[in-house]
């Protein structure tokens, strides 16, 4: 078993990291996550006793009656023993209890339905291919990509897609939900009391660009919150160049929203350049501070997603979908990276 | 003689072709299905390569969900469960003191039409349209509304087609296993893997028509516009996940318990101690059997069903640890106080414990619900199902391989490259998987293509990649060590291991056509071991030598699933190339309908082996 070794050694390397405190599930940052977290090392701690008693078993076993050379004797036939099987049978059934229980306790505990409660967050998720609209009913706002959320609410979720199945994921908040389509409503609940920017992803195969649907949880303080809702709801100005404000209706807001303008079947665009991201997977970063591949600044990526979509996320419905110049593409970035929202 | 049946006895590639012989369609199990089992691991290995590097681009993100479906698909349905069929046709009937199988013609239809299936899922890659939905195939993904190209039709039929192989092969063994045990086998004297096979076909009889079920409701959407999995029609896409997993769960057992019964032989024999506990193994894979039927639930958890469906699969799921306990301590019994010899055949044997005690650790971890919410479609889920799949499974049908060969094909594995198979496959399996635990809990999903840089997850990522190719390796190593083995002498005795418990090990390795001159007298459990025991040298027999009746070889078994595939293109390609598409598929279901006719009409008596062959196969003057 010395094969093991460099194994258990790495073992307990990853859990002393415990990954990023934005994307780990062992590094939780919610009530949620956490009591997820203790049933887990609840369960690994159970299971690490029948781990050590069947490797212990296993090693003693094959070094004690290995066969030795010109060794030809005819071991005992034993044909078995109540009392261990006995012994075997119920030890594995008083674990499983102990294990049992608190999961019973859990699985009803985060059953529970916020969905009317007047002191949590409603927010409506709709998973589309490849893209996360978030919809908040009682503040009339609609945005995508990223969802803003108080670090003081309770955050009640209500969970559907718009085509395939996909799920809402955010590994250091909380455990994962299906969205299912038409009207079979998922819910679920997390909260954020931290401030910062959480990793969300999609965790059901929905098409090439599964691996792709990234989308950010930003938790803010209270009143960074009531801030962004009215700078989100504050009226949006279109492109200062009347040509390049034509083609931007014409190209984009027959699908987008900016502010009160355009339509509601793709991402909207109110406040692009303060989200995390373009597209959910370009991630903004300032001038000068790109490290890898998928960050620039924010002009960057969005001119980079709308000159070419397809070689961002394969398969998404925004390729080909208009004909922009380069100069286009390079107006409505520059526009579009100045809709800032200043609210943190 | 009497026997005026004279039925041609076919040679070379014909002999292949119409044979019913069980020996032969085991070996035909065997080639099909290894050689889907390389296919699959070159996918597996692109898959990793893929993943080696963050944010690389060696394959697209179509090509990688076209592996990633592939590859389960392909390993599941065209590699694993072949391979044990081929040990099922190879052992069972030898270990029951049987002749053949109980229905030797529907054996062969079995073997085709799962060999047919196989081959158009396949074809697709060549077509260029793949299945790319996953091997679990949800709805509405799969859909004709969101996957337009014929990938999904190639998964609807070809699994279809060789689903029929599965259930019919189901069905054989299971009246095989009731009907044609010797004299004196009865339930309780029977071997450990003819005791999985029997449960294992029990669940093929109750999970396949679940799949069959599903798969015809989604042919009918795709093909006729139906709409049971359309949304947008009334058409329900959860429906789709409880039949899958009505099928899919049972599906882990129909593979994992004839790996236990393998595992239960190998470990026997090598360590020259009867089965601890036997009767309560007997219980152990009944239960398990009968549980696996009702947990499916849990592949769920996030679908959301609501917490009392979740609180009921979560604790069902719990109680199958209590008989995989069973069985474990039962193994480690079996060693305990014996004599183990180390061959390759018991490496693998013995590997497979401590291995699959860590995936079915994982597998309580799963059932806790709640923190499934976080393993789920992650990682640390891929981590789980290849522990079991090719911790268990695999190691279990390589242990196999190593211990049945000379009875399969009269030659022993080299020992020695067996020995380079097994710590490269074993090391090779332990660096791929064991990390993958971990990169599901910080934060991975499965199925992804690529992953950002700076994430954390590049090292993980790379040493699971350097262990798939370490298992790739081993692989190729196992084939090298096959095909030298395949040039050497026909040498192995009739009990090559000399610790031999069951009837296989009473027959020349490789058995005659007949298998048994004379069918033998069962005495006690571990039947041959017993007569060892007590001096003897062979078993009793319970009837004198004399002439043999046996089935004749048919092609119509090779035409009835050549007409399936036929049928299946036809059909398949009506939504593009209309009446010519359908005149095609319904001459291949012509051709299905004639060899059935005619297997109906003709009389087929069969022929006898005559004595005077049997008495000079056993080197005796007639």
């Amino acid at each position: 078993m010395k094969r093991f070794a460099p194994l258990m050694a790495l073992l307990v390397l990853v859990l002393s990291a415990c990954g990023r405190e934005d994307l780990s599930a062992l590094n939780p940052q919610g009530p949620v996550a956490q009591e997820q977290l203790d049933l887990m090392k609840i369960s690994i701690l159970i299971m690490s006793i029948v781990v050590v008693v069947v490797f212990a078993i296993s090693i003693f076993v094959l070094i004690r009656f290995r066969r030795r050379k010109g060794d030809n004797k005819i071991p005992k036939q034993v044909e078995g023993s109540h009392k261990l099987e006995v012994i075997w049978t119920l030890i594995p059934i008083i674990l499983l209890v102990v294990l049992a229980i608190p999961t019973l306790k859990t699985v009803f505990s985060l059953s529970k339905d916020y969905s009317e409660d007047p002191n949590a967050l409603q927010v409506i998720v709709t998973a589309h291919q490849y893209w996360w609209e978030f919809e908040y009913p009682e503040l009339g706002i609609k945005t995508a990509q990223e969802l803003v959320v108080p670090t003081d609410k309770v955050i009640s979720i209500q969970a559907k897609t718009e085509d395939v199945l996909h799920s809402f994921w955010i590994p250091s908040l909380a455990g994962k939900i299906d969205t299912n389509p038409d009207g079979n409503v998922n819910k679920m609940y997390f909260e954020a009391p931290n401030a910062g920017v959480y990793q969300g992803k999609c965790a059901e195969l929905c098409g090439p660009s599964h691996g792709l649907m990234d989308f950010k949880v930003k938790a803010v303080e209270p009143s960074s919150f009531e801030r962004w809702q009215i700078a989100m709801t504050d009226t949006a100005e279109l492109p200062s160049d009347p040509e390049l404000a034509k083609t931007f209706e014409s190209q984009c807001l027959t699908c987008h929203a900016v502010g009160e303008y355009g339509g509601s079947t793709f991402p909207n665009l109110t406040g692009i350049a303060s989200r995390e991201s373009v597209a959910g997977i370009l991630i903004n970063v300032e001038e000068g501070e790109k490290e890898y591949k998928h960050e620039d600044t924010v002009y960057n990526n969005l001119y980079k997603w709308i000159k070419d979509p397809e070689a961002v996320k394969p398969g998404n419905h925004m390729s080909g979908q208009y004909t922009l110049t380069d100069d286009e593409v390079a107006g409505i970035a520059e526009y579009l990276s100045t809709l800032t929202l200043d609210f943190e | 003689m009497a026997h005026a049946h004279t039925v041609k006895r076919h040679t070379g590639i014909m002999d292949w072709l119409t044979t019913v012989d069980h020996k032969k369609i085991g070996i035909l199990y065997m080639l099909a299905g290894g050689i889907f089992f390389l296919v699959g691991g070159l996918e597996a290995i692109l898959i990793r390569l893929q993943l080696m590097y963050p944010q690389s681009e060696v394959v697209s993100a179509q090509t990688y969900n076209e592996l990633i479906t592939m590859h389960g698909t392909t390993m599941i349905f065209l590699a694993a469960m072949p391979m044990l069929f081929g040990f099922m046709n190879a052992v069972i009937p030898l270990q029951i003191g049987a002749r053949d199988v109980a229905y030797p013609f529907v054996n062969a239809l079995g073997f085709w039409t799962f060999f047919f299936g196989g081959l158009l899922l396949n074809i697709s890659f060549f077509v260029g349209t793949v299945p790319d939905a996953g091997w679990t195939m949800y709805a509405p993904l799969s859909g004709t509304t969101h996957t337009e190209h014929f990938g999904t039709d190639y998964y609807v039929i070809g699994l279809q087609i060789a689903g029929i192989g599965t259930l019919i092969g189901g069905i054989n063994f299971l009246v095989t296993i009731i009907n044609m045990r010797a004299p004196g086998m009865t339930f309780m004297r029977m071997p450990m893997f003819t005791w999985a096979t029997f449960i294992t076909s029990a669940l093929i009889l109750f999970a396949f028509p679940a799949l069959t079920v599903g798969l015809a409701a989604l042919m009918f959407d795709r093909l006729f516009n139906g709409n049971f999995f359309d949304p947008s029609a009334g058409g329900n896409v959860v429906l789709w996940e409880h039949i899958f997993w009505i099928f899919g769960h049972p599906e882990v057992y129909i593979l994992i318990l004839p790996a236990f019964g393998i595992i239960s032989e190998v470990v026997s024999t090598f360590s020259r101690k009867r089965l601890f506990g036997y009767s309560s193994m007997v219980f152990a894979t009944i239960l398990i059997g009968f549980l696996g039927f009702m947990v499916w639930a849990h592949h769920m958890f996030t679908t959301g069903l609501g917490p009392i469906a979740n609180a009921l699969f979560s604790v069902a799921t719990m109680l199958i640890a209590v008989p995989t306990g069973i069985k474990i301590f039962n193994w480690l019994f079996t060693l305990w106080g014996g004599s183990i010899k180390f061959t390759v055949a018991n490496l693998f044997a013995i590997g497979f414990i401590p291995t699959f005690v860590m995936g079915g650790v994982t597998g309580v971890m799963l059932s806790v619900a709640p923190a499934d919410y976080q393993y789920h479609d992650s990682y640390f889920v891929v981590a789980h199902f290849h522990y079991v799949i090719v911790g268990g499974l695999i190691m279990g049908i390589f242990a196999g391989l190593h211990y049945w060969w000379p009875k399969m094909f009269g030659r022993m594995l080299s020992e020695k490259l067996g020995l380079w198979t097994f710590w490269t496959f074993y090391i090779g399996f332990h660096l791929t998987f064991f990390v993958q635990h971990f990169l599901g809990l910080l934060g991975m999903p499965r199925r992804i293509w690529q992953y950002l840089d700076g994430m954390g997850l590049n090292e993980l990522n790379f040493i699971s990649t350097i262990g798939a190719l370490l298992m790739g390796v081993g692989t190729i190593l196992l084939v090298i060590n096959i095909i030298i083995t395949n040039s050497k002498p026909k040498t192995a005795s009739n009990d090559p291991w000399e610790d031999g418990r069951t009837l296989e090990w009473t027959i020349p390795s490789p058995a005659p056509e007949y298998n048994f001159a004379q069918t033998p007298l069962v005495r006690a459990y571990d039947a041959w071991w017993e007569e060892k025991m007590e001096g003897n040298t062979k078993m009793t027999p319970v009837e004198p030598i004399g002439p043999i009746h046996m089935p004749s070889p048919s092609i119509l078994p090779f035409f009835m699933g050549l007409g399936l595939f036929i049928a299946g293109f036809g059909f398949m390609y009506a939504r593009e190339f209309g009446t010519v598409s359908l005149v095609i598929g319904i001459a291949g279901l012509a051709i299905t309908f004639i060899c059935m006719g005619l297997r109906s009409w003709i009389d087929d008596h069969g022929f006898h082996i005559e004595e005077e062959e049997i008495l000079k196969d056993q080197g005796v003057k007639a």
